[in-house]
């Protein structure tokens, strides 16, 4: 545990006498970062292009190129480091040597003995701290694509590389082991993730690859002190992955335990379909990189102006955000609405709901619409004014508009990127029904439908629904539902 | 000239370090590098000889850091002319024989 690590949230349960049994885990996060250009060279950094055409004769190590460091490679590094209580140091650059055809110049530049942020840790939303050995700086590899044999790695006949990604800069982080469950590494991982796009560091695609992780997994009897041989898993590309080969690489262990044999440190690969995972290589097998320092490069040692604007630079990271948005909501909030804070923060879409309370509309209602309708398309509701949004809000909160015209005219500002939401309301023909207009319409309904209306008096509510749906038939969909059930009881209640 | 208190390089080390070369090398071959290498090693030895505690290690031959480049695109190649010096090309991309083993 790293100091002052709170004690970690119960172990998950693993394999038949799961109790006896403690999960251990540390995670490598790879992190791409959300720069123009590539580490060492001005190619561009961008995901999806035509493959082999971001490249030139630095990141495909042809002889005589010599590489340069991007100097916002190393802000953004910075920037994580300060989210995650690192200090920054001087640091050099390895050569890390290997053949394999994923890096044309048969060797990775890497930090290695002096990375750039050294120590640290974060907090996760259920009051774990997870220690921080290292964040450092490297370059992203090429992008094998195994042919034949249904593209398996095993049994391919050959393989297709792409080095669009050579070079990508990269942020390796890299974990205490101080995880002791699947649900911790997937809150760790997917906490980790939101402070990384809070940063401006990453874009957190994960489905994209800009975001991998790596988990260092071992088990042990509860009580013992010492680690158990811990196996490396590799290949996962989601937190739902990355949960659940933890949890059987954990429960695979015990079992080998339980039967009297002994783990083997080696580097498995995660399944997906099979549920999973396999040995890649032993320790025996382990690549020997005969690392050295890199010749082409100089130190790096940014000086205490450079780290504090770095780190002043970081907006308000995830922990803050929830916080912020469960002040604004007060003592007496619902479970719910916490999930609803965590989700919103996740998708970057708090902002809006602060907005809208601050130009005077309850919490729980802009929360509601965040989380539900803003969430439905993340991407675009990103562009979209907040201002907007929070004047939708108000029209919503003072009953000028219905819950079901405010969710119209908000996919209609969404889709716009913004503009005016009386207006839209307006031009679809939203208008606000007067309590009076309101008063008439139920009272035509509840002459138009005697039987119903004796069954409602006599205290059956469920006609109640049966006559919202007259009343909205009627109005076209413009009367409030609230507004409706309100005119009902109180009818009700004057018969009586 | 001293080994430094280091034991011998054994041919056991010259062969794996071939190994990870991926250089084969004769029996003849591995006789003569042990021997060699053997040599540049004790040489180097004499450095590993002397008391350096207080002296901070070279990072770099210049006196320089932080050599950076701003955050700017600069031209590639023209993909034609990248593939076209590979031996084989399928698809756009360079094609490679099947690889053993997983990437590290």
């Amino acid at each position: 545990m790293s100091p002052g690590a709170p004690a970690g949230p119960a172990s998950d349960l693993v394999g038949p006498a799961a109790s006896d049994w403690e999960t251990v885990v540390g995670l490598e996060v790879h992190c791409e970062l959300k720069t123009v250009t590539k580490l060492f060279c001005g190619c561009p950094n961008s995901f999806g292009d035509e493959p082999d055409t971001n490249v030139c004769p630095v990141c495909l190590g042809l002889p005589g190129s010599l590489p340069v460091l991007n100097e916002q490679a190393v802000e953004l590094a910075m920037r994580i480091g300060a989210a995650l209580q690192a200090e920054v140091r001087p640091s050099t650059f390895h050569r890390k040597n290997y053949f394999y055809p994923d890096m044309p110049k048969d060797y990775q530049i890497s930090q290695y003995d002096e990375p750039i942020n050294v120590g640290g840790w974060l907090d996760l939303p259920d009051g774990s701290r997870v220690g921080i050995v290292r964040a450092h700086l490297e370059e992203d590899t090429g992008k094998t694509t195994h042919q034949g044999a249904g593209g398996r790695i095993h049994s391919a006949d050959y393989a297709l590389v792409d080095y669009n990604r050579a070079g990508v800069p990269l942020v390796e982080i890299v974990s205490e082991p101080d995880i002791r469950s699947a649900a911790q590494a997937r809150t760790y991982a997917a906490e980790l993730r939101a402070v990384l796009v809070a940063t401006g560091a990453s874009d957190g695609r994960m489905e994209e690859g800009s975001l991998r992780v790596d988990a260092n997994v071992s088990v042990r009897r509860v009580g013992e002190q010492r680690f158990g041989t811990r196996c490396e898993i590799k290949n996962l590309n989601s937190l739902r992955s990355l949960a659940r080969a933890v949890e059987h690489e954990a429960a695979r262990q015990v079992a080998v335990l339980e039967a009297g044999g002994a783990v083997v440190q080696e580097t498995r690969h995660w399944d997906e379909e099979a549920g999973r995972t396999i040995a890649m290589r032993s320790k025996e097998e382990a690549f020997d990189y005969r690392y050295f320092q890199e010749p082409d490069l100089v130190p790096l040692a940014p000086d205490a102006a450079w780290q504090e604007r770095a780190a002043a630079s970081i907006g308000l990271l995830p922990a803050a955000r929830r916080h912020r948005l469960l002040a604004l909501l007060g003592q007496d909030r619902t479970g719910a609405q916490e999930d609803q804070v965590q989700s919103v923060v996740d998708q970057g879409l708090d902002d809006f709901v602060v907005a809208a309370v601050s130009a005077g509309s309850p919490a729980p209602l802009a929360l509601v619409r965040a989380s539900n309708e803003l969430a439905a398309d993340v991407g675009a509701a990103q562009r979209l004014e907040p201002s907007s949004f929070a004047a939708l809000c108000k029209l919503e909160a003072s009953g000028e508009l219905t819950a079901t015209q405010a969710k119209a005219v908000l996919a209609e500002l969404v889709e716009a990127g913004g503009g005016d939401p009386a207006a839209v309301a307006r031009s679809k023909g939203f208008e606000a029904m007067s309590a009076d207009s309101l008063a008439g319409v139920v009272a035509q309904v509840v002459e138009a439908n005697p039987d119903e209306w004796r069954r409602y008096a006599a205290g059956d509510d469920k006609l109640a629904g049966f006559f919202t749906g007259q009343v909205m038939k009627v109005t076209g969909g413009k009367a409030d539902g609230k507004a409706v059930a309100a005119e009902l009881r109180g009818r009700r209640e004057q018969q009586a | 000239m001293s080994s430094g208190g280091r034991p011998p390089l054994s041919r056991d080390e010259v062969a794996h370090v071939a190994v990870l070369a991926r250089l084969a090398l004769t029996d003849e071959e591995l006789d003569r590098f042990t021997r060699q290498l053997a040599q540049v090693l004790d040489h180097a030895a004499d450095v590993a000889a002397l008391d350096l505690g207080g002296v901070v290690p070279t990072a770099h031959p210049l006196p320089l850091a932080n050599v950076l480049r701003p955050d700017e695109p600069a031209p590639c190649l023209d993909r034609d002319e990248v593939l076209g010096a590979a031996p084989v090309v399928e698809d756009g991309r360079f094609r490679v024989p099947r690889i053993v083993g997983e990437a590290p």
